[in-house]
């Protein structure tokens, strides 16, 4: 009963998500566009963190270079969307190999510290490489060709694109969902519980969290290969350590205990922020208490706090 | 001729300038029931913790089936047969009964790398669950979750995680350490009728000395990292030295000194 009444309200949410560009404003268009794809950034962030148990301060890493993959390819090779979208899941995926084979090996902490200083080395190569990255204004000037699949889309036109990333996150959200669902994701959550003891049942506690990490940025990968088209850039700021910390903050505001916590959390996130900003300059300092009061009073987020009263409720 | 199950010749740790045990060795035949038993400190605890991976040996060997396995990590060990349980209580406090024994299952059927199915509807792995905790007679808790059980529902869940990856050698460490003389006896009868099913291997370390005699075929006492002893229940209960130092009827003093 309760699983039919989560059901038909998401179906509700998801009929109103579709519907945007017919009822919102131009300008709601572009918010909701952000909202999905930093939706998928933070949830998979919440792979590697709410699931696995990991911190991670570098995920800012997987999405920036996502974006430049994008970007590069649109500009050099001038692929399909859809194939150019496949370039950046791989580029993430391959990063994402790379960065995790050493930090896996650590706990806690210098896991935390670890990640963090790679982020800080993507983001100086992205900076600085200019041939490539054209430093600090990034890659821009990239033209949207065709969509793939013979398919005749107008990405250039913001209704259009905001279905199109729409359906891709929606579908990219079901993938990642039944992964966290399945044998593997059970595996990732008793990891997260007692790590020590998935090792004497027989498993490498340390592939496992490199399976969840390269899995967890190639979907990062695939949200910053969205952002590039969305922003018309792809710049060194989004592979800035502040980047990796908008998952971080809309995983705990939305609830890490649920796989639709960091979608909820990236909402309240941008329209918090769209809203705050458009009257005062602090926008941090409001953000700030919010997140104080989260952590202090709902650690289970927002989502998390109002699924979990209302399941008590309906008892 | 009985071929050991598992040798272990002069297995040693050192940390820093502590010899914790020292020049170990023991033969354990299949099928039979080896209790270890000495005064908190005597190494017991470091014993197993080489032998299951979790601490590598500063000398000696462990041959488990006539594989070394000496020194290679848990997980390993693990997949080679030998499962052990831990002083501590040691599961996965926010999933259910069910599903902490589901975990083990999935890691020993290789089902933790399926990533697109649907782990609540495995059904052979859910119906494998289930028959472990009839096993251990607590498959009433299966939807609880596993941190509000009572204490020792909690070590039967861990003895039901243990089992759950068909072990050829299962160490338990203190089974019923901290459980209520009901909850003892309970254990104990189950610990012994797993014994005689003549499925297992068991090593025991364990202070109740009523659930030392009533389990043990053998019984290897340990004396500050050494091997004080070892001998049938009945040797060594009439053995002098072990009396003195460890059953403590004649000399208190050595046990308040060694129990630090």
């Amino acid at each position: 009963m309760k699983t039919k009444i989560l059901l038909a309200i998401l179906a509700v949410v998801m009929v109103g998500l579709i519907a945007v560009p017919w009822i919102a404003s131009y300008f709601y268009i572009f918010i909701f566009t952000e909202i999905l794809i930093l939706g998928l950034f933070a949830a998979s962030f919440n792979l590697v963190f709410g699931y696995t148990g990991m911190l991670s301060f570098g995920h800012a890493a997987f999405f920036g270079i996502g974006s430049y993959a994008m970007a590069l390819v649109l500009i050099h090779l001038e692929w399909p969307f859809l194939v150019s979208l496949l370039a950046s899941m791989g580029a993430a995926a391959l990063l994402a190999l790379v960065i995790g084979f050493f930090c896996v090996r650590l706990n806690e902490v210098y896991f935390a510290m670890l990640t963090l200083a790679f982020g800080m080395m993507v983001f100086a190569i992205a900076y600085q490489w200019r041939s490539v990255t054209n430093g600090s204004d990034g890659l821009a000037g990239f033209s949207l060709g065709s969509f793939g699949f013979g398919l005749d889309l107008t990405l250039g036109n913001p209704a259009v694109y905001y279905h199109v990333v729409l359906t891709i996150v929606a579908i990219a959200s079901a993938v990642l969902y039944v992964i966290c669902r399945s044998s593997f994701g059970m595996i990732l959550r008793a990891i997260r519980q007692n790590p020590e003891r998935v090792s004497f049942a027989g498993l490498n506690v340390r592939t496992y969290r490199l399976v969840a990490f390269v899995i967890a940025g190639a979907f990062a990968g695939l949200a910053g290969g969205l952002i590039a088209p969305f922003l018309r850039v792809a710049s060194p700021e989004l592979l800035h350590w502040s980047m990796s910390a908008e998952p971080i903050l809309m995983a705990i505001l939305g609830g890490t205990g649920y796989f639709l916590g960091p979608f909820a959390g990236a909402a309240v996130f941008v329209l918090l922020e769209t809203w705050i900003t458009s009257f005062t300059e602090s926008w941090m300092l409001v953000l700030g208490i919010i997140l104080a009061l989260m952590v202090i009073f709902f650690r289970k987020g927002l989502l998390g706090t109002i699924l979990d009263w209302w399941m008590e409720v309906k008892k | 001729m009985i071929h050991p199950i598992l040798t272990i010749s002069n297995l040693t740790k050192r940390f820093g300038g502590n010899t914790a045990v020292s020049g170990i060795n023991l033969d354990v035949l299949p099928k039979e029931t080896i209790a270890i038993i000495g005064p908190n400190g005597a190494g017991k605890t470091t014993f197993y913790n080489m032998v299951s991976g979790r601490m590598q040996p500063s000398e000696g060997n462990i041959v488990l089936d006539g594989k070394d396995i000496t020194g290679l990590p848990p997980h390993k060990i693990s997949r080679l047969g030998v499962s052990r349980s831990f002083q501590i209580n040691n599961i996965f406090p926010e999933m259910t009964v069910q599903e902490n024994v589901e975990v083990v299952l999935s890691a020993f059927h290789g089902h933790g790398r399926k990533l697109f199915n649907i782990a609540s509807r495995n059904t052979g792995i859910q119906q494998e669950a289930v028959v472990l905790l009839k096993r251990l007679g607590i498959d009433s808790l299966k939807s609880q979750r596993a941190e509000v059980i009572s204490y020792g529902d909690k070590r039967l869940l861990e003895i039901a995680m243990v089992l759950a990856t068909q072990p050829k050698l299962v160490l338990l460490d203190e089974p019923t350490a901290g459980m209520t003389p009901d909850e003892t006896r309970r254990t104990t009868r189950l610990v012994k009728s797993l014994a005689e099913s003549g499925d297992y291997t068991f090593l025991i370390t364990e202070h109740d000395m009523d659930v030392v005699f009533g389990l043990a075929d053998r019984i290897l006492v340990m004396h500050r990292g050494e091997k004080l002893f070892a001998g049938t229940p009945e040797e060594v209960k009439n053995h002098p030295e072990v009396r003195r130092a460890y059953l403590g009827e004649e000399d208190d003093d050595v046990i308040e000194e060694t129990s630090a």
